[in-house]
């Protein structure tokens, strides 16, 4: 009986422990391997590297320009991002959650972006964007918006904006799809019964839709920003972070520094300082959550 | 619903915002398309026709005889195929483990979970390298599937997860009443059931892997053990002239994951439901 007791106890772990095993492998131990080389002069290639260099890192990253401008396009980046991608894929569940005929169809190609490789559509969205073989210039002057049809990515006032017209582009079906399903959960008589008291499209909206969503939308746009932060694929492939650094954001300036010069350590003290930054936001996000729910 | 007052006129909005949204996400891969059946010739003089005065499949052809493309299409396949059958395998019983029991630790692994998908991966882009030099597994494709399997496995659990919870756990306590210990249920009962979840789970890590870029790039120098992205890659900054074989090989990228996502994709929708009503 105790032996009987022991595997029912164990039961649980062993369907875990094999993904928890393979996790703590490759991820964790190398986060925690990737957080001591911060405080390490670890080149790639170079065998004298390796020294313990304590703070020296984070002190060169205070006076590094390049750092701070990296900084201000990750916020100009995720904020626009995740701005455009929830508020459009917002639009586009709320027109998604009717029925009319073809909606399989048309649900269909709104999401297929969604499937597209990123690498993909970065370099889809690099080509839109030159003037030898995409139309976006040449409509950009024909609108008046270009005097010349001139490639976006190599405007350094304007170039982040390429990508982040590509992430918008990319983004807008998480947005939703998982907008949609929460939709999809709200009891259809309580709108009935709003209707009979009265109340119209835009008060139900406000005080029916708004609230059923609210929970969703905290916790997608979290998972959201944090994951968008982190994402350089885009930035990579379409500009290199150029021309001028001027696309560069803290993800794309951490693998620069690790591929190109092979720093490792210094790139991985940017990432710390991005992983402490993201853990805040993270800490404050959850905060106001349960602030917000607690005076409900 | 709400019906509004002006209804023909609510309807006429309605679909022209659907149209706009179908023109949004169809115009890039239509451009793709277009540029791939161009012929070089006709490439800048009919540079922005919606479409070619004469189309070709020349780019295809000479994709797929004379560049190494059918090796990176190959590899991607074999990495993304291994890469969703072991992430789902592993997420389907994790995701059952957390669905059906109240263990100590779950809290714990849980939040584990969590923040390996909170980090910048980049960050520990070095520590695999050197992990993974000495065993022989840079520079080959199992190297790939093994990280890649660890990265999809947090949040293929979830999705797992979301999934078991949705099927009642009566199913199973009466099979197991009628003697059927919890593995045989799990196999017969559950399993059918979770179908389209499995294969939402297949489809979503699919995609990921045949996606993913920087570690490709890093851990596989070799042509021989290159995937797709990195070849196009390579291929895009050698030959950046080439926009038409460029273009082709970017549709050929495609194919699998979208023909996949049309198979999964009502049954993603069904698994992200799920998980999104959680919350």
């Amino acid at each position: 009986m105790t032996w009987r007791r022991a595997v029912l106890a164990a039961e649980p772990y062993l369907y875990t422990l094999p993904a928890v095993l393979l996790i703590c492998v490759v991820m964790l131990v190398p986060l925690l391997i990737g957080l001591t080389y911060a405080f390490h002069d670890v080149r790639l290639l170079d065998p004298l590297s390796g020294d313990f260099v304590g703070l020296d890192h984070f002190r060169e990253l205070l006076a590094d320009a390049a750092f701070w401008n990296a900084l201000r396009n990750t916020v100009t980046w995720t904020v626009a991002s995740v701005t455009l991608q929830f508020g459009l894929g917002l639009v586009l569940a709320l027109l998604l959650d009717r029925v009319f005929p073809g909606r399989a169809l048309v649900q269909l190609l709104v999401f297929l972006p969604w499937a597209i490789p990123s690498f993909l559509s970065g370099l889809n969205w690099a080509w839109l964007f030159n003037p030898v073989v995409g139309p976006l210039p040449h409509w950009l002057r024909a609108l008046g918006l270009m005097a010349t049809p001139e490639n976006l990515l190599s405007d350094p006032h304007h170039a982040l904006w390429g990508p982040i017209i590509a992430n918008v582009w990319w983004g807008i079906p998480f947005f939703a799809i998982t907008l949609l399903a929460a939709l999809q959960s709200i009891p259809a008589d309580i709108y009935e019964a709003a209707a009979i008291d009265g109340a119209g499209p835009w008060t139900r909206f406000r005080r029916i839709t708004l609230p059923f969503l609210a929970p969703t939308m905290a916790i997608t746009i979290l998972l959201r920003t944090v994951w968008i932060a982190n994402f350089a694929d885009l930035i990579v492939i379409m500009t290199k972070g150029g021309p001028a650094d001027s696309t560069q954001i803290l993800a794309s300036y951490i693998f620069t520094q690790a591929f190109q010069r092979l720093d490792f350590g210094y790139a991985s003290a940017v990432a710390t300082v991005l992983l402490a930054l993201l853990l805040a936001y993270a800490a404050a996000v959850m905060a106001l959550r349960s602030m917000l729910v607690q005076r409900r | 619903m709400f019906i509004g007052h002006h209804r023909s006129g609510y309807w006429a909005l309605h679909y022209l915002l659907l149209i706009a949204f179908v023109l949004f996400a169809l115009f890039p891969l239509f451009w793709l398309l277009k540029v791939s059946l161009t012929p070089n010739d006709l490439l800048y003089s009919e540079g922005v026709r919606l479409w070619p005065s004469r189309a070709t499949f020349d780019h295809y052809a000479s994709v797929i005889s004379h560049t190494q493309f059918p090796l990176f299409f190959r590899n991607s396949i074999i990495v993304s195929t291994t890469t969703a059958a072991c992430s789902t395998l592993l997420a389907a019983a994790a995701g059952y483990g957390f669905s059906r029991f109240q263990f100590r630790g779950k809290y714990w692994i849980v939040g584990l979970m969590l923040v390996t998908q909170m980090f910048p991966l980049v960050m520990i882009v070095a520590p695999i390298f050197r992990l993974l030099k000495p065993l022989g597994l840079t520079n080959s494709l199992t190297g790939l599937v093994i990280v890649y399997t660890a990265f999809n496995v947090p949040f293929a659990s979830f999705l797992m997860q979301s999934f078991f919870d949705a099927i009642p756990k009566d199913l199973e306590e009466a099979a197991m009443l009628d003697g059927a210990n919890r593995f045989a249920a799990f196999w017969r009962i559950i399993v059918p059931l979770t179908l389209p979840g499995l294969a939402a789970t297949l489809g979503f890590v699919f995609t990921a892997a045949w996606s993913e870029l920087l570690f490709a790039l890093m851990l596989n120098s070799s042509n021989a053990a290159s995937t797709f992205p990195v070849g196009l890659l390579a291929f895009v900054s050698k030959f950046s002239v080439d926009f038409g074989q460029m273009m082709a090989a970017g549709v050929l990228a495609l194919l699998p994951v979208c023909l996949f996502f049309v198979f999964i994709q009502r049954h993603l929708v069904q698994g992200l439901t799920a998980g999104a009503v959680k919350g």
